[in-house]
C-alpha cells in the first residue's frame, strides 16, 4: 500500500506540473485584472514549438525558450485586444485559443511520431537522491519539476512582500486609485499577460519534451482550461496554486491506475473535468464565506476618461 | 524614451453605414492575417483560399454540402445569440449538441416501432431537452452558486465527448458493426427525410429557420425579449427594474442548449442514421457556433446567413485538408482569427483610435 502511494504521489507531481507552470502565470495576469482565456491555445503552441525547437536543434532548453517566446507571443495579441482595444476578454482569450491549436496542428504535423531525442533527464543530487524513500519521492526529478516548485515561494513573495507585488496587485484591484499614484496601468497589465503567456507556454513545452516526451495533435487536452480553473480554485495565491496542480496531477494518475480495475476509460477521462466543476463550486462558497474573491477590476478594461 | 501610445476616444455619432464597412473590413484583415500565417507554414493562400471557396461554394455539390452544415450552425448560433443578449456565456454548445444527440438516439431505442409522425417529433423533443438539461447545469451553478458559465459549460463538453463515446464503444455498440464504434442503424421512422440526393434533411433545415425568426421575433417585439437584452447590457439596471436575473439567465441557457441539442437529433437522425464518436457526430458545430452568432452580431436572423457562411468555410476546410494534406485543426485558425478581427470591428463603431507619439 505504501509502494502504491509513492509511486502515486511520484506520479502525480510531474504530471502537475504543466498545469503550475500555467496557474502561477494566470494567477499574475489576473492579479492585473486581465482574464486570459487564451491558455489552452498558448500551451499547445508551446508544446509544438518547443518540441519543434528540441527536436530540430537537439536542445531541450532552447525547446523551452522558444516555448516561453512563443507562448508570449500569443499572449501579446491578447493584451492588445483586451487591454488597448478594450474588447471583451473572453471572446479574445477564446479566439485566441482556436488560433492556437489550429496553427499547431499545421506546425506539429511532421512531427507526429517522432520521438524526441533531446529529453530532459532527471538530475541526480548526490546524497539526496540516494536517501530511501524520501530519495525517491522527491529527489529524481528532471529540473524543469525542480524551477516550477522553485518558483512557487519567489512569485508569492514578489505579489506579498514587494513593491512590484504591491503595484501589480493594486492595478487589478483598483485601477484609477493606481493610475492616480502614478502607476502605468497599462504597462503592468501588458507585462503580467505576457508573462502568464510565458509562462503557459513552458507548461506547454513541459508535456512535449519531459511529460510525454513526443508531440500529440491536441496533446493539451483540455490543461489550459483547467489551468483557469486552478487560478479561482487557487484563489490567486501562488502557494494554493502548487496545492491545485498537483490535485489534478493525481487525478491523472488515477485515471491510469483505475483503467485495469476494468472501469471505462471513457468515464474515467471525464474525472478531470467533473472534478474541475465540483472543485468551482467548492471555491465559489468559499470565497463568498471568507469573503476574498477575484480581484476587483478583472474583466474591466480602464480607461482615464471613462473612470 | 516615450513609447507610443494608441488612445480610444469615444464617438460622439456614428454614420449608419459604419457597422457594414468596419465588419467588412475587419473580415478582410482576418483574411490577409490568415494568408500571412499560412504562407508563414509554407501553404500557398491563394491556393488555399481558392480551394476553400471552391470546395465550398464553386460547385452544385459543394453547395449542398454547405448547406448541409449549416444547418446545425443555425441552430446552436440562432441559440448563442439569445445566450450572449443576455450576456450569459454558454461556450459549451458543443457538448449540448452532443447530448442532445444522445438523447434523440435514446428516444429512438425507446419506442423503435412508433411511426415516424410520432417518433421523429418525440426525438427532437428528446434532443432539445438533452441540450436543454445539459445547459442548465452551468445555468444553475452560476445564478444559484456564483460559480462562472464560461468553465462550466467548456468542462461539460469535454464530459459530453466522453459520454457518447462511452455509449458507442460500450452499452450502445450495435450488433453488426464489424467492430466499429457505433449503434445499429436507427429505425426507418426514424431518418428524417432528404432532398432528393442530397444530405439536406430539410425539416431540420426549415424548424432552425423559423426558431431563428421566433427567437428575432422574442427579442424584439416581446417584453421578455426586452427584459434579456437590458440584463444582457446592464445587469445591475435590470435588477432595479424589478426583473428576474435569475429566471432570465436559466431561460437563455436552456433555449440555447436546447437548440444546440435539436441541431445533435439533426445530425444524427439527418445523417448518420445512427450514433457514432463524436468527431463523426460534429467536427466542432458549437464552437463555430459562437463565431456564427458574433459575426451576426447577435441578430439571430443574420445568423442564418452567418452560419451558411462558415458552414461553406468548413466544408471548404475539408477540401484543403484533403488537397494539401492538412491536419483537421487548420480550419480553427480561420475560427480564431476571425472571431478575434470581429470583435475588435465593433469597438470602431464606438470609437475612434488615435495615435500619440
Amino acid at each position: 500500500m505504501l509502494e502504491f502511494i509513492l509511486a502515486a504521489i511520484r506520479a502525480a507531481i510531474p504530471a502537475g506540473t504543466p498545469l503550475l507552470y500555467g496557474t502561477l502565470g494566470e494567477v499574475y495576469a489576473e492579479r492585473s485584472g486581465v482574464l486570459n482565456l487564451g491558455v489552452e491555445g498558448m500551451m499547445i503552441m508551446g508544446a509544438v514549438s518547443g518540441f519543434a525547437v528540441a527536436q530540430t536543434t537537439g536542445s531541450a532548453g532552447l525547446g523551452i525558450l522558444a516555448a516561453a517566446v512563443v507562448g508570449g507571443l500569443l499572449a501579446l495579441i491578447h493584451a492588445f485586444a483586451s487591454i488597448t482595444l478594450r474588447v471583451n476578454q473572453v471572446v479574445s482569450g477564446l479566439a485566441l485559443t482556436m488560433l492556437g491549436l489550429g496553427m499547431s496542428g499545421m506546425i506539429g504535423k511532421r512531427f507526429v511520431g517522432q520521438p524526441l531525442a533531446a529529453r530532459l533527464q532527471p538530475i541526480y543530487i548526490p546524497g539526496l537522491s540516494d536517501l530511501p524513500i524520501l530519495g525517491e519521492l522527491l529527489f529524481k526529478f528532471d529540473i524543469m519539476v525542480y524551477i516550477s516548485i522553485l518558483l512557487v515561494p519567489v512569485l508569492w513573495f514578489v505579489l506579498y512582500k514587494t513593491r512590484l507585488g504591491v503595484t501589480l496587485r493594486s492595478v487589478g484591484e483598483n485601477p484609477s486609485a493606481a493610475d492616480a499614484l502614478g502607476v502605468d496601468v497599462t504597462f503592468v497589465r501588458y507585462a503580467a499577460v505576457i508573462f502568464g503567456g510565458m509562462m503557459a507556454g513552458i507548461g506547454g513545452s513541459y508535456l512535449s519534451i519531459s511529460y510525454a516526451p513526443a508531440w500529440i495533435e491536441g496533446m493539451t487536452a483540455g490543461a489550459g482550461w483547467i489551468v483557469v480553473a486552478l487560478t479561482i480554485f487557487a484563489i490567486w495565491d501562488p502557494a494554493r496554486a502548487l496545492l491545485g496542480a498537483y490535485l489534478f496531477g493525481g487525478v491523472r494518475v488515477l485515471q491510469f491506475r483505475l483503467q485495469p480495475l476494468g472501469i471505462s476509460p471513457n468515464l474515467l477521462n471525464m474525472l478531470p473535468f467533473l472534478l474541475t466543476i465540483l472543485v468551482l463550486w467548492l471555491s465559489s462558497g468559499q470565497a463568498a464565506r471568507r469573503h476574498i474573491g477575484a480581484p476587483a477590476a478583472l474583466m474591466t478594461a480602464y480607461s482615464r476618461e471613462e473612470r | 524614451m516615450k513609447l507610443p501610445r494608441i488612445r480610444i476616444e469615444k464617438r460622439l455619432s456614428s454614420p449608419r453605414w459604419l457597422p457594414a464597412a468596419s465588419l467588412l473590413v475587419s473580415l478582410a484583415l482576418a483574411m490577409l492575417s490568415i494568408a500571412i500565417i499560412f504562407a508563414a507554414l509554407g501553404v500557398d493562400p491563394l491556393v488555399a483560399f481558392q480551394r476553400i471557396f471552391r470546395g465550398g461554394f464553386g460547385s452544385v455539390y459543394g453547395l449542398q454540402e454547405t448547406i448541409t452544415k449549416t444547418i446545425p450552425l443555425i441552430l446552436a448560433g440562432v441559440g448563442l445569440t439569445l445566450a450572449f443578449k443576455g450576456r450569459m456565456y454558454n461556450i459549451g454548445a458543443e457538448g449540448q449538441l452532443l447530448i442532445g444527440a444522445i438523447f434523440a438516439t435514446g428516444v429512438s431505442r425507446l419506442f423503435p416501432d412508433w411511426p415516424a409522425f410520432l417518433l421523429l417529433p418525440a426525438m427532437f423533443l428528446g434532443g432539445f431537452v438533452g441540450g436543454a438539461l445539459w445547459a442548465a447545469i452551468p445555468a444553475v451553478l452560476k445564478t444559484r452558486f456564483r460559480v462562472d458559465e464560461v468553465l462550466t459549460s467548456l468542462m461539460l463538453v469535454y464530459v459530453a465527448n466522453e459520454a457518447v463515446k462511452f455509449l458507442v464503444y460500450g452499452p450502445w455498440r450495435g450488433s453488426d458493426t464489424r467492430g466499429f464504434p457505433i449503434t445499429d442503424e436507427f429505425p426507418a421512422a426514424a431518418h428524417i427525410p432528404t432532398l432528393l440526393g442530397t444530405r439536406i434533411h430539410y425539416p431540420t433545415l426549415l424548424l432552425a429557420i423559423l426558431l431563428a425568426i421566433l427567437i428575432y421575433l422574442l427579442l424584439t417585439r416581446t417584453k421578455l425579449g426586452y427584459e434579456i437584452r437590458v440584463t444582457g447590457e446592464n445587469p445591475d439596471a435590470s435588477r432595479y427594474a424589478g426583473m428576474d436575473y435569475q429566471k432570465i439567465a436559466l431561460l437563455v441557457m436552456i433555449i440555447s442548449g436546447g437548440l444546440a441539442g435539436l441541431a445533435g437529433m439533426g445530425e444524427v437522425a439527418g445523417i448518420h442514421f445512427r450514433l457514432r464518436p463524436p468527431e463523426a457526430i460534429s467536427p466542432g458545430y458549437g464552437f463555430t457556433a459562437i463565431i456564427v452568432a458574433w459575426l451576426a452580431r447577435l441578430n439571430p436572423l443574420a445568423a442564418i446567413l452567418t452560419a451558411f457562411l462558415l458552414g461553406g468555410l468548413l466544408v471548404g476546410g475539408d477540401a484543403i485538408q484533403i488537397a494539401l494534406n492538412l491536419p483537421a485543426a487548420t480550419v480553427q485558425i480561420f475560427n480564431g482569427v476571425i472571431l478575434l478581427f470581429v470583435i475588435a470591428s465593433e469597438l470602431f463603431n464606438q470609437y475612434k483610435l488615435r495615435l500619440e507619439v
